[in-house]
């Protein structure tokens, strides 16, 4: 098992920019289009985190012309550029699912200080 | 050259290719196997490769094993196994045979023991489907019928029924090899194997072009 581990340990990034559930993020994703490469980003909230190692992914949502949209990413994927934090949020969850349900006013999340 | 390898399945993990997507991969650890004996078309009428793998102890092979051995000194194997291959020639006795024979993006087959599942039964073996629970009906999880009553009067051979599932010998083909670690001796294989972890495999060249 530990070459699994020793395997797995290589590939995990180590300049991840710490953030939690609640977070409002913009992730910026490399897009192949054609032969050109570019980076999009996708912003929202951070929906929830799961599972642990190579394996953690986080999903971010975000309400795009009046439709939900959620994203999930690979955290250690290299397809993603950078992960950076605009506004903190304060949440009482380690899953918002809640926030499916809600719209406008009701979704939003206070911000911590 | 024909590749062949005998190499031991780890487990099963992740990574990331070069364009960045997830690719499940099986991590074998692929020899390293030594070519014990070379079979050609004059001494032995085919021509083949005897690979060995893994050490073990002089006092656990017996007496004509051990002079199998120690006929070229090349100290004593857990595994031994032979392979048809068309170019035996190629081959020296005592030349080692290591993961990096095979390289990124090689097609190859995979021959393992499968899990044992015990006896099972239709649904599970032959994948078949479940008669209704309730609503008083009596048909659960059966086989369904025999076949035809006067005329045949017997049951067909081959008809799916219940037995021993898994625990078979069985070949996966066309498995790509998806990155190569010589210095740890490891074949990264995208997808699943057979066998349990720690089980034996065989790795080699496929035999789909």
């Amino acid at each position: 098992m530990n070459i699994l581990k020793e395997l797995e340990r290589e590939q995990l990034k180590q300049d991840i920019t710490p953030f939690n559930v609640g977070d409002t993020v913009k992730v910026h994703v490399k897009v192949v289009e054609g032969k050109r490469e570019r980076i999009q980003i996708f912003e929202g909230t951070v929906l929830k985190r799961q599972n642990g190692g190579i394996r953690e992914t986080f999903t971010v949502r975000k309400i795009s012309s009046g439709v939900g949209v959620e994203r999930t990413f690979p955290l250690h994927s290299p397809r993603i550029e950078k992960i950076e934090v605009s506004r903190k949020g304060k949440v009482r969850r380690a899953k918002l699912f809640y926030l499916r349900d809600r719209i406008g006013k009701a979704a939003k999340i206070k911000e911590k200080m | 050259m024909e590749k062949v390898i005998i190499g031991k399945k780890l487990g099963m993990t992740q990574i990331f290719n070069e364009e960045g997507k997830l690719v499940p991969v099986t991590v074998v650890e692929a020899g390293p196997c030594k070519v014990v004996q070379v079979k050609n078309q004059e001494t032995d009428g085919y021509e083949s490769i005897q690979l060995g793998y893994g050490d073990v102890k002089e006092k656990k092979v017996n007496k004509p094993m051990k002079g199998h051995f120690d006929k070229n000194e090349l100290g004593y194997k857990r595994v031994l196994k032979e392979f048809r291959v068309a170019n035996a020639a190629d081959y020296q006795v005592g030349q080692d045979v290591k993961a990096d024979v095979f390289e990124q993006g090689d097609k190859i087959d995979i021959t393992g023991t499968s899990k044992g599942k015990g006896f099972a039964g239709v649904i599970k073996r032959h994948n078949q489907s479940r008669g209704p629970m309730k609503h008083g009906s009596k048909y659960h999880r059966s086989p369904g019928s025999m076949g035809a009553s006067s005329s045949p009067s017997r049951v067909f051979k081959g008809k799916k029924l219940p037995g021993q599932m898994g625990n078979v010998k069985v070949t996966v083909q066309n498995l790509e090899v998806v990155k190569v670690d010589a210095e740890r001796n490891l074949l990264l294989v995208k997808g699943a194997v057979p066998g349990i972890r720690g089980s034996l495999v065989t790795v080699k060249q496929t035999v789909k072009k």
